[in-house]
């Protein structure tokens, strides 16, 4: 079925094939590599009128520049504290609630699938307001926790593994019971164990999520000790400017930030993007 | 043999034999508390951060109150009145209407053509897919500081282009509607991925024999695609629709970093941020803000139930 609007003319095919797409891949891949480009050059081949495209040398000075300006490393750590904690219990209370909806005899479910449904479209910029009046009444200003904690409900990874966990044949839920099982066992050696793929999915999303999430963290801290990477990126920023010399620094600050991200993407998109496009495929 | 065969049926019924003997209440009662066990956690956290913000937003829109003031004073409708009257409804909305009416059209017809070639039977669409994708899942504050230094006036690569065509670079960041334009070519840059691939399954999923009858009846390529192809993929179409117009009201990152004082760029999201966390601290004010924001999502969504709920299942 694929090739049904080329097997006409398999020459014209490829020649209508690949440029497309050649260019579709060079419209996303430019920019990044001008970015990474850009990173190694000195401040003089960029602030110049005579671009050159590679750096007339491995110039790291950028770097250090960046991670010194600001406490990157302090960044660095605040991030992977913030993305590893909370993505650790979203994953684990979306799998218990999960399993709670599907598994679980419970009088008022449906009225709970639909309150979830309603905490799936509230975007969090609504919310930001009422949060942060109530977790800086907390005392939660400037502290990881309050970065942390209003994140951790997930409606999300509830859902998308509700939708999972129904899929599953009864049968052998069903010869677990008749050894005794408990839910607890049930979960964690039955439903958990085969539905790997779908809870790497939910972990993988909430992690890059996580890892870029911005304008919760930008409101709530403001102190360098605390503040993750995309907020020490707008710190670096005010204190590089937008522009000349200064560039060279944020563009190495944005390859800190992007670079990880890209990387996890390259070794296991096809999760990521399953996960991302959830939805689509049901009809 | 028969043994087998009356062997089989039995554990269904000792399975379900629990749900009718007296036992049920004590069982369902153990169930009861672990549902809660398990659920609650998660359903207070929900409860809280997501639920509860909706109804303090609406109470928050009533208050003339200073963020971090101690004492608020009630003012009724007053908040909606003053953003209903002043130039801030026509500019907000008029700024919301714009960015979401050009990175939904753009990113869905652009998403549709880089489908269709991803869709081509040429070695490479694997990887050009994950590609396409990719800009997608990368953080919104590096990206936007990417194309900052590539539209910046001064030393962008885009200025040396422009340059080159004897052409000078455009005021990027100072002219409102130059701002706009800028911040929607990223949006779309960084969104596309997402139309590409959801259209590339809907194109994937079309009906083999159908495409293959138009083609031996002799419609041609462009007629397979407008009277065929197009009219099938309207449920990819109407779920993009929703999914991007939702997303576009709610872009934060890119309009933060690149027009952090929302010259041109102020939709409703952005203008409630500046209201609360900008200069003036008018909490009242934003919560109102927010609250039509809400409002606006809710009526899309509501849409979007209306129509798909009969082809989309939740349950």
């Amino acid at each position: 079925m694929r090739s049904a609007f080329s097997r006409s003319n398999l020459v014209k095919t490829l020649a209508g094939g690949y440029v497309p797409l050649v260019l579709a891949t060079l419209i996303v891949f430019l920019p990044l590599a001008w970015m990474a480009l850009s990173s190694f050059k000195t401040p003089g081949e960029i602030v110049t009128t005579d671009l050159r495209i590679l750096p007339q040398q491995l110039y790291t000075q950028n770097y250090a520049e960046a991670t010194t300006t600001v406490p990157f490393g302090r960044f660095f750590l605040n991030s992977a504290i913030v993305t590893f904690v909370g993505s650790a219990i979203k994953v684990a209370l979306a799998i218990l609630t999960a399993y709670a909806l599907v598994f679980v005899r419970f009088p008022f479910k449906n009225a709970i699938f639909v309150l979830i449904l309603v905490a799936l479209m509230v975007p969090p910029q609504v919310a930001i307001l009422p949060n942060y009046v109530l977790i800086a009444g907390m005392g939660g200003k400037n502290t990881l926790w309050g970065i942390i904690l209003p994140g951790l409900g997930t409606a999300f990874g509830t859902f998308l593994l509700r939708q999972h966990f129904k899929t599953l044949p009864a049968s052998i839920l069903e010869a677990a019971e008749l050894d005794g099982a408990g839910h607890w066992r049930r979960l964690w050696r039955i439903v958990a164990p085969v539905s790997l793929p779908s809870i790497a999915t939910v972990a993988l999303v909430t992690i890059v999520n996580e890892w870029n999430d911005y304008i919760w963290p930008l409101i709530i801290t403001d102190r360098p000790e605390t503040m993750t990477l995309p907020v020490g990126l707008t710190l670096l920023q005010n204190s590089e400017g937008n522009t000349g010399s200064g560039w060279g620094i944020l563009m190495a600050g944005a390859v800190l930030v992007i670079l990880p991200v890209l990387v996890v993407f390259a070794m296991l998109q096809r999760y990521i993007v399953a996960g991302l496009t959830q939805g689509s495929v049901s009809n | 043999m028969t043994k087998l065969d009356l062997d089989r049926p039995q554990p269904a019924v000792v399975a379900r034999a629990p749900r009718t003997r007296p036992r049920w209440s004590l069982r369902s009662r153990r169930d009861f508390l672990v549902f809660l066990a398990m659920a609650l956690p998660n359903l207070a956290l929900i409860a809280v951060f997501t639920h509860r913000p909706l109804l303090a937003n609406l109470q928050y829109s009533t208050l003339d109150w200073t963020l971090g003031a101690s004492t608020a004073r009630v003012v009724g409708l007053a908040n909606y009145v003053d953003f209903f009257t002043s130039d801030d409804a026509p500019r907000v909305l008029g700024t919301t209407a714009a960015f979401t009416l050009f990175t939904v059209g753009l990113s869905m017809v652009l998403g549709l053509l880089v489908a269709l070639a991803l869709n081509s039977k040429v070695r490479g669409t694997t990887f050009a897919r994950s590609a396409v994708f990719a800009p997608y899942v990368l953080s919104g504050v590096g990206v936007g500081l990417v194309w900052m230094f590539i539209f910046d006036p001064g030393y962008g690569v885009l200025a040396w282009v422009l340059r080159g065509l004897g052409q000078s670079s455009p005021q990027w960041f100072n002219d409102p509607q130059l701002a706009l334009t800028m911040v929607t070519i990223v949006y779309v840059w960084k969104n596309l991925g997402y139309c590409a691939v959801v259209y590339l399954a809907g194109l994937q999923s079309l009906p083999g024999d159908v495409m293959e009858a138009a083609e031996l009846d002799g419609a041609g390529s462009a007629r397979r695609f407008w009277s065929i192809a197009l009219p099938l993929l309207s449920p990819t179409t109407f779920f993009l629709l929703i999914t991007t117009i939702l997303s576009s009201l709610q872009a934060f990152d890119l309009i933060r970093i690149m027009t952090p004082l929302g010259t041109g760029t102020s939709t409703l999201i952005y203008e409630a941020y500046l209201q609360a966390f900008g200069a003036y601290n008018r909490a009242g004010y934003s919560a109102a803000i927010s609250v039509i924001l809400f409002a606006i999502l809710l009526i899309v969504t509501v849409v979007q139930i209306r129509f798909v709920e009969r082809k989309v299942h939740y349950s």
